[in-house]
């Protein structure tokens, strides 16, 4: 009765209940419109355990709004999200891991304590941690190999070792779902490619990741699902298939680069090109 | 070391200087608490407009001709309707959240100052709840002080982890599906608290920095939360001591004397900082 009550004060989250059977995450003719401008138009895709799907499309084209509607932080002006069969706002399985350049790097904490953060939902209200979420972060940690650097301000970590930090959180929450926003971007060759093995290694474990990205060649190579994106959904499925020059106009219009060589299609560059993108 | 001794216990004989240093010390500790999260959060401004607004509830209360010990209720009630005010306005976005702060702090201010004029003899008991009072704390004072401030610290001790997770990723706080809102306006409530309890020591117009610039000190010597938290409550309390002596010793105003050590931290800790930066 008491609990009951509590619950309805949202100030303990009642928790959603994963539906067997049902894909892990489904869209049905999402959209959203905030002050009368379209920001995502009739979206419908479904995701299945364990894909990795690379989310790509030019600037202000909905990828971080899109995230942020599977999440369950905007809700959709109209249609329907589904994660494992039920809507995203009970779900505390869907890991946010935000823009490099959101985060504020002089903030006093330790990268042992942004990762305990990820527990924090598990824990529920007037409990500290205990030894078993303790075995939680370090675990994490030692999975993208920062445990060296547990206890380091996370202002002192470069790049790539701040995504994995983040990475590292989104596994302490014991996430389903990660949904990554421009993970790679700034980020050198090396970097990226140790992002990728944890990203294999995650895939391999069931964990579904969707990332934002603007680099067509690495979701090329490194992709068997690629999303085009620009407001409306131009395009899902192998990357062979979707960034065809049809489809890569329709999302970017005259703002990309085309070179045909022979039967390949490069894509030199798009107009992004700076880390804070909207 | 005799005189040295003296010096510090000579005032001690009068019992307001007693109940003076009681309320520096607890309003440093507990201010430096709250102001942690206000300076990781960049709500310097929240909480100078906040203590300026407190300044029509304590007048109405003060024209009611009331004791002491309702003017405490007077700002208290103040304090909690004006920040969850500002806390609602900010969400309502037809205006910039700082723009629509500074039009609420101007307004309640002028208020304040225009209730407060209607009685003939206002200059003293004004410049008391400007600029603070605090050789005029009384036995319950202190209690009230006390209940308050202890309870301030223990919501922020309590709740630590959701108020980090809160100031450090507002998102992770939504997709971890805490009552965000709820930790929002506790935070409003807890800083609105803060204000009324060091009322009386130094004032609204000298609130902010009891608020700010202890924690702001401490986030240059440590990159720690719990560890700032800890040095910020230490130099807050420890700028009211020893401000609470120099305004005794050289007769200036205890709040200004007990804010102007709390700056003199600052510079401290910021040249500390700048030359150990130089020399590494």
């Amino acid at each position: 009765m008491i609990a009951k009550r509590l619950h309805k004060t949202g100030l303990i989250p009642q928790h959603a209940v994963h539906q067997p059977g049902s894909p892990l995450l489904e869209l049905c003719a999402v959209s959203l419109r905030y002050n009368g401008r379209v920001a995502l138009e009739a979206v419908s895709f479904q995701v299945n355990n364990g894909q990795r799907v690379a989310v790509v499309g030019p600037n202000g084209a909905g990828k971080s709004t899109l995230f942020k509607v599977i999440a369950g932080l905007l809700p959709a002006t109209s249609g329907e999200v589904k994660v494992s069969g039920a809507g995203p706002g009970g779900h505390i399985c869907i890991a946010y891991v935000p823009q490099r350049s959101q985060v504020d790097w002089e903030f006093p904490v330790v990268v042992n304590d942004v990762v305990m953060m990820g527990r924090i939902g598990k824990l529920g209200l007037l409990r500290w941690p205990r030894a078993r979420d303790w075995d939680y972060v370090h675990h994490a940690l030692e999975v993208v190999g920062l445990s060296h650097l547990a206890n380091r301000q996370i202002g002192e970590l470069s790049g790539g070792e701040q995504q994995r930090m983040f990475i590292a959180r989104a596994l302490a929450q014991e996430a389903e779902l990660m949904l990554m926003d421009e993970p790679l971007t700034g980020l050198d060759l090396p970097s990226q490619e140790g992002i990728f093995e944890i990203l294999d290694g995650l895939g391999q474990q069931g964990v579904t990741v969707l990332i934002a990205m603007h680099d067509l060649k690495l979701a090329t190579d490194r992709f068997e699902q690629v999303m085009l994106l620009n407001r409306r959904l131009i395009g899902y499925g192998k990357p062979t298939d979707i960034f065809t020059p049809e489809r890569l106009v329709a999302a970017y219009g005259g703002h990309l680069h085309l070179v045909g060589a022979g039967d390949e299609l490069l894509a030199l560059s798009d107009t992004c090109c700076d880390e804070a993108t909207g | 070391m005799i005189p040295l001794v003296d010096l510090l216990l000579d005032p001690l004989n009068y019992p307001f200087m007693v109940r003076g240093l009681l309320a520096t010390l607890m309003v440093g500790v507990v201010c430096a608490t709250v102001g942690t999260y206000m300076v990781l959060r960049g709500m310097a401004f929240f909480g100078d407009a906040l203590s300026h607004a407190i300044l029509p509830g304590v007048a109405l209360g003060y024209l009611a001709g009331g004791s002491r010990g309702s003017l405490f209720w007077w700002g208290m009630g103040t304090a909690i309707l004006t920040s969850m005010g500002i806390g609602a306005l900010s969400k309502g976005a037809r205006v910039k959240e700082d723009t629509a702060i500074g039009i609420i702090f101007a307004g309640m201010f002028a208020l304040g100052i225009a209730l407060i004029s209607t009685v003939r003899s206002y200059t003293v008991d004004l410049a008391h709840f400007l600029f603070g009072d605090v050789l005029g704390v009384s036995g319950s004072d202190l209690v009230r002080m006390g209940i308050f401030g202890g309870l301030i610290v223990i919501a922020v001790l309590v709740f630590y982890k959701e108020f980090l997770v809160l100031s450090f990723d507002p998102t992770l706080a939504s997709t971890l599906r805490l009552p965000v809102r709820f930790f929002e306006y506790a935070l409003y409530l807890l800083i609105a608290i803060a204000i009324v309890v060091s009322l009386q020591t130094v004032g609204v117009a000298l609130m902010v920095a009891m608020l700010i610039t202890p924690a702001a000190s401490a986030s240059l010597l440590t990159r720690r939360l719990p560890v700032m938290m800890s040095l910020a409550a230490a130099i807050g309390a420890l700028s009211g001591a020893i401000g609470l002596y120099l305004s005794y010793y050289i007769n200036i105003a205890s709040g200004a004397a007990i804010v102007l050590t709390c700056t003199a931290f600052f510079a401290l800790a910021w040249l500390g900082r700048t030359i150990q930066r130089a020399i590494v």
